[in-house]
């Protein structure tokens, strides 16, 4: 049997069918960031809103393959409404994770959790990160300003 | 066609059909025994060495040279040696270009080109303020003789085109081309990276000025290629590096350069790699460019066979001539299949294939290439096909 069944999961494929969160607004108190995997075109944008502390909402934008388009929808569904420390670390358990690093598993990562089997793709992991790495830069942004 | 398979090293150790020779060709073991040959028995420096183990290097690098002026019909001095296609089209770009494009000159670009041969210009001509002119491709995708003469015009003093694209494999007229450009006094810069490996190149009967391939796409080593270039325009070049070999006299104040082409290799140039791109010529010479011909149509012709016959599956340049098929499987992204094909030890490319221009011509996000060459054969296409048939099922099952 093809190792692709176990990763097109049902997760996977219901949120490539039907995107949480999916389009950008138009709104100035939105932090924005955009990543591009020149390689293969994958191109996702991703918008949060960050509010006292809280993630209060995010979308996305882009185009490219079903773990790159889908995850962005499972990270905008799974990190709404948490802290930003909390973001913070699921992000971080996350990225490790499908990197093959070891990870907090007291993190419960839920839906994002069905991304483990990318690890078995060396050459797609970029794919499962591109969404991530966009937010893991917001986070970063919205340090900065608090900083400010 | 006898099996080929034998003489690549890669196709004995693991089960793989390899569909990516666009990319980069497998390498054979006459080319590998080649390498082997000099960093075992003449392992030293070229040009500065007084000494027999440097005189065989200096001699075999020479050689090399001339293979390679040999297989295009050119001569010694007119080849140049560089880091690959990318780096000897921007040679042109960067020396002859800076030197001759004014402000209000006109470049002739094309969508089908390599991002290799058209950022060089476009970047070029935007610090010049020249103009980047796109010849429009035809329905198919095709550069045409008709659509090249809507575009020429007396402002034009560069065309650089590709002569086979590296996505749609379709060869371009560029004999007529060079020909209509000539009248206008333009130069014409051929990108041959994905003809050299497939066809006969005959410099003096293209007439175009300057040509450049890659040694990794034509079973040769990675990071050599070849600029070819006409001497008179090679006279009047500068050099784009300086240090050593590549100069006469060295004063305080000023110095004064080597003839082409030494004067365009400075420093310890890629000796191995150049030694082993002649014995890749020569390895292509053996088969003969006839039988590769004839090899890569059957391929290919076999292969838009059966792919038209699958429901679901897209190509975008059914007629090419040359062995690539530019193809996706409708509603799903390349990159999702290309993990299939993986699975199935199929190698080939899924992406953009460093032509955006192009991709965003077409209209998609991104595309599937398979390409072909020697050590492909009939079985391999088979496996491609079922492949694609089952990854076609997998998809449309899980809900793409």
């Amino acid at each position: 049997m093809h190792q692709l069944e176990t990763l097109y999961r049902q997760i996977i494929m219901d949120h490539y069918k039907n995107p949480r969160n999916k389009g950008l607004l138009d709104d100035d108190r939105y932090i924005k960031n955009h990543i591009k995997n020149p390689s293969c075109g994958d191109d996702i944008t991703i918008q949060t809103l960050i509010k006292s502390g809280e993630v209060k909402d995010i979308r996305h934008e882009g185009s490219g393959c079903s773990i790159c388009c889908s995850s962005a929808s499972v990270l905008s569904s799974l990190l709404k409404g948490k802290t930003v420390d909390e973001a913070q670390q699921v992000t971080k358990s996350y990225l490790n994770m499908i990197m093959k690093q070891p990870f907090d598993e007291s993190i419960d990562l839920e839906d994002a959790l069905a991304y483990q089997g990318v690890t078995k793709f060396p050459a797609r992991v970029k794919c499962a990160s591109i969404a991530w790495k966009a937010f893991e830069a917001t986070l970063k942004k919205a340090s900065e300003k608090t900083d400010e | 066609m006898q099996n080929r398979k034998k003489d690549f090293p890669i196709l004995n150790k693991q089960s793989l059909v390899y569909l990516d020779t666009a990319a980069s060709s497998l390498t054979p073991n006459a080319v590998i025994d080649k390498l082997n040959e000099y960093y075992n028995e003449y392992p030293v420096n070229v040009h500065r060495g007084v000494y027999k183990l440097s005189y065989r290097a200096t001699e075999a690098y020479q050689d090399a040279r001339q293979t390679i002026a040999d297989f295009i019909s050119a001569s010694f001095e007119e080849v140049i040696f560089t880091r690959g296609a990318s780096s000897a089209l921007n040679l042109v770009a960067l020396s002859y270009g800076e030197k001759v494009l004014k402000s209000g000159d006109e470049v002739i670009v094309s969508e089908l080109e390599h991002h290799s041969h058209v950022l060089p210009w476009q970047q070029l001509a935007k610090r010049k303020g020249a103009k980047l002119i796109y010849v429009p491709l035809s329905k198919a995708g095709r550069i045409t003789v008709d659509a090249f003469k809507q575009v020429l015009t007396d402002r034009t003093k560069i065309v650089a085109l590709t002569y086979v694209s590296n996505v749609m494999g379709y060869e371009t007229p560029i004999k007529e081309i060079t020909r209509l450009a000539h009248q206008k006094n333009a130069i014409v810069s051929v990108d041959a990276a994905q003809a050299a490996p497939h066809r006969a190149i005959d410099v003096n009967d293209l007439d175009c000025d300057f040509l450049a391939f890659s040694a990794h796409k034509m079973f040769g080593p990675t990071g050599v290629g070849v600029l070819y270039g006409k001497k008179r325009l090679l006279d009047i070049m500068d050099p784009l590096e300086f240090g050593g070999d590549m100069n006469d006299n060295v004063d305080k104040f000023d110095g004064d350069w080597k003839d082409t082409p030494y004067k365009f290799e400075t420093g310890t140039p890629p000796i191995a790699e150049a030694i082993g791109f002649a014995e890749a010529v020569r390895y292509i010479k053996k088969i003969g460019f006839k039988a590769i011909i004839a090899h890569e149509n059957t391929l290919r012709q076999k292969a838009v066979d059966a792919l038209s016959n699958i429901k679901g599956v897209t190509i975008y340049n059914p007629t090419a001539e040359t062995g690539i098929i530019n193809f996706n499987l409708d509603d799903v992204h390349p990159h999702d299949v290309v993990s299939f094909f993986d699975e199935d030890h199929i190698a080939l490319r899924a992406g953009h294939h460093c032509a955006q221009l192009l991709i965003k011509w077409l209209n998609v996000p991104a595309t599937l290439r398979a390409s072909f060459y020697v050590y492909n054969d009939e079985a391999d296409i088979d496996t491609f096909i079922d492949s694609v048939k089952r990854a076609r099922t997998f998809f449309s099952d899980i809900g793409f």
